[in-house]
């Protein structure tokens, strides 16, 4: 009882990324706790979900299989875990904070009455004391996250209430094995035992879910551009540059939202954190949010016309110059001098 | 098919446009240096409900938003829009609400409202983006909900077709009404004001704006109905102070930082074609390409 319970988020039978980066903080914390990590996993056809995650030193893995509850839809995967929740007594609930995560947590700290933290970019156990009450806690979760557009960052802790329940999006934690050998238990439920037909009420009529076409979060190299690249057009010379050293094109919020790049290729608070060899940033002034997830490159060349962009505080190499001008000498200097 | 239509629209600070002075010597946010803006993604919110009102005539619009006085704003701003009418949650007792406290509060106003086939609102608010409230809404009434959405197809004979957009594609879903239904940032931007509504509601009031105005507006108010904007309190919406604002809140800041980076000892290079070939003949040299 007590335990730290994780929600899988599943696609056609595999595990998604955020979960398992999300399972091996989870062990870590259950382990300073002294606690279980249990996984629950809510779909159809869930035969190998198992052997996805134990070896993320999973004790024990929920599985409620019914052809109904995929794809996923909000009020029959809420029920399941408010009924899980209310016979499982979690200390500590985490989800990915996904498009799924974010439209399932908020529902089911309210059926619950918990709270919920969105977005955390680092959790912690620790102590709390209440001066006021003279109530010393122990063993919090701390909930850590940037607030006010990314001016702040704040350190939120449910005192009273449990689950603990918190969501971290994809990439910010790291995902590790803990052993491959590890073995845990698996408990089959009646799904149906857990969700009423009124759970049903909003039914997916199409659904056209694209793999992720891009493998930012896993390139050594990024080549990122901001507004400051100015253009659709002049992204090209972005990819091009990716394309000869080999990398991958990342963005800023700001280009996103200009229509200069997709979605999903952007870095941030609200986009992916990404850890590279090399972060090339191209016309990105360096807002607070798209540091935070980048910061941790391990060299950083900022190439900027404005000489005192923000961004380059943090940059290993200032080139102050234009995108037009810069990256196609980088492009020719490399053709010229590799095979 | 007429619908009732309730839009949940918050008053934030403009932290997209944060100068230096946004922030305290202590760490915390100087409010009063940010301009209060309508939260984009209500805007967007708000569009729908237009586009719905343009589908079916009969179909009324209500804002409903939370906040202190100066909020009454965010409801004018749907008037000039084309919206019907609008409800102001103000007390000192919804101060300090987190997201679970803030749901309470509104749905107990919709619950006072009680006639509406749907509710929208923006994903979230750009001065906490947690994209917690609509959902937690719908949950507190028992309704179905709808995130992410993009467009509402239609909503014809009790049931409503939305596109959402989510992370990597598309859903087309179906639901029945009534339903809370949060809308993305990548739906139609809102239409500017119509000079006419501006016209017509621009001294639409609450009554505690009526008490502090400098000119009398008793008569003009009383001949003109719908410019009283309703103003609740707590009371008003029957609701328990235990579960408002702070006392309301599961979850309690511990601590806050400004955030500060590492800053690094960087190396200038001018564009040259020199400095150029000398960096990436480094980066080719330590393996970081290649």
């Amino acid at each position: 009882m007590n335990n730290l319970f994780l929600y899988c988020e599943i696609e056609d039978g595999i595990v998604a990324d955020v979960s398992l980066e999300l399972l091996t903080k989870g062990r870590s914390l259950a382990t300073t706790l002294g606690c279980k990590v249990e996984a629950v996993a809510i779909g159809h056809k869930l035969d190998k979900i198992g052997e996805q995650v134990f070896p993320y030193g999973v004790d024990v893995l929920h599985l409620f299989d019914d052809a109904r509850l995929y794809p996923y839809t909000s009020l029959p995967h809420t029920s399941v875990l408010v009924k899980l929740f209310g016979e499982e007594k979690p200390q500590i609930a985490l989800m990915g904070a996904t498009s799924i995560g974010r439209d399932l947590g908020p529902r089911v700290s309210s059926a619950l009455g918990s709270g919920l933290t969105a977005d955390c970019t680092s959790l912690e156990i620790g102590g709390h004391e209440e001066k006021k009450e003279n109530k010393v806690y122990e063993n919090l979760l701390y909930q850590i996250r940037p607030a006010f557009g990314g001016n702040i960052v704040a350190t939120i802790i449910n005192p009273e209430c449990r689950p603990q329940m918190a969501t971290v999006r994809e990439g910010v934690m790291k995902k590790e094995i803990l052993r491959p050998d590890y073995k845990g238990e698996t408990k089959k439920h009646d799904a149906a035992k857990y969700v009423s037909d009124t759970d049903f009420a909003v039914s997916v009529i199409s659904r056209q879910i694209e793999k992720s076409k891009t493998n930012i979060k896993g390139s050594s190299v990024i080549i990122s551009g901001g507004y400051g690249v100015g253009s659709k057009e002049n992204f090209r010379l972005l990819y091009d540059l990716a394309a000869v050293i080999g990398g991958e094109v990342g963005a800023s919020r700001a280009a996103v939202d200009a229509g200069f790049a997709e979605h999903d290729r952007q870095i941030g608070q609200t986009g992916v954190t990404v850890r590279p060899k090399l972060y090339i940033a191209c016309g990105i002034s360096g807002q607070i949010q798209h540091i935070a997830g980048m910061q941790e490159s391990s060299i950083i060349i900022s190439v900027n016309n404005d000489p005192n962009a923000p961004i380059n505080a943090i940059a290993d190499y200032v080139i102050t110059g234009t995108v037009e001008d810069v990256l196609p000498k980088m492009i020719k200097y490399y053709k010229q001098n590799t095979k | 098919m007429s619908l009732k239509i309730i839009v949940l629209a918050k008053q934030v600070p403009d932290t997209r446009n944060v100068g230096k002075d946004a922030m305290k010597a202590d760490g915390t946010v100087n409010r009063a240096a940010l301009p209060a803006i309508f939260n984009p993604e209500d805007l967007n919110a708000l569009e729908q409900a237009l586009r719905l009102k343009d589908a079916y005539p009969g179909t009324t619009i209500s804002l409903l938003t939370m906040g202190p006085g100066r909020a009454a704003e965010i409801i004018r701003e749907g008037l000039y829009r084309g919206a019907d009418g609008g409800f102001l949650l103000t007390d000192r007792a919804f101060a300090g609400a987190d997201t679970l406290a803030t749901s309470y509060a509104l749905s107990m106003a919709v619950r006072k409202i009680k006639d509406y086939d749907l509710i929208l609102c923006g994903r979230q608010a750009i001065d906490g983006d947690t994209a917690q409230v609509g959902p937690q809404v719908a949950e507190k009434l028992g309704l179905p909900q709808v995130t992410y959405a993009e467009e509402i197809q239609k909503a014809e004979n009790g049931r409503i077709t939305v596109k959402r957009r989510l992370e990597r594609g598309v859903e087309v879903v179906e639901s029945t009404l009534p339903l809370v239904v949060t809308v993305n940032g990548s739906a139609p931007d809102c239409r500017p004001r119509n000079a006419k509504y501006v016209q017509k509601y621009k001294h639409a009031k609450t009554v505690s704006e009526k008490q502090e105005a400098d000119s009398d507006y008793t008569e003009l108010l009383n001949s003109r109905p719908y410019l009283n904007l309703q103003e609740w309190s707590v009371a008003d919406v029957n609701a328990d102070t235990l579960h408002c604002g702070l006392s309301g809140s599961p979850t309690k800041v511990k601590k806050i930082e400004s955030v500060v980076f590492q800053t690094k000892e960087s190396k200038t290079l001018e564009p040259s074609d020199a400095a150029i070939d000398e960096l990436m003949r480094e980066l080719i040299l330590n393996h970081t390409v290649g």
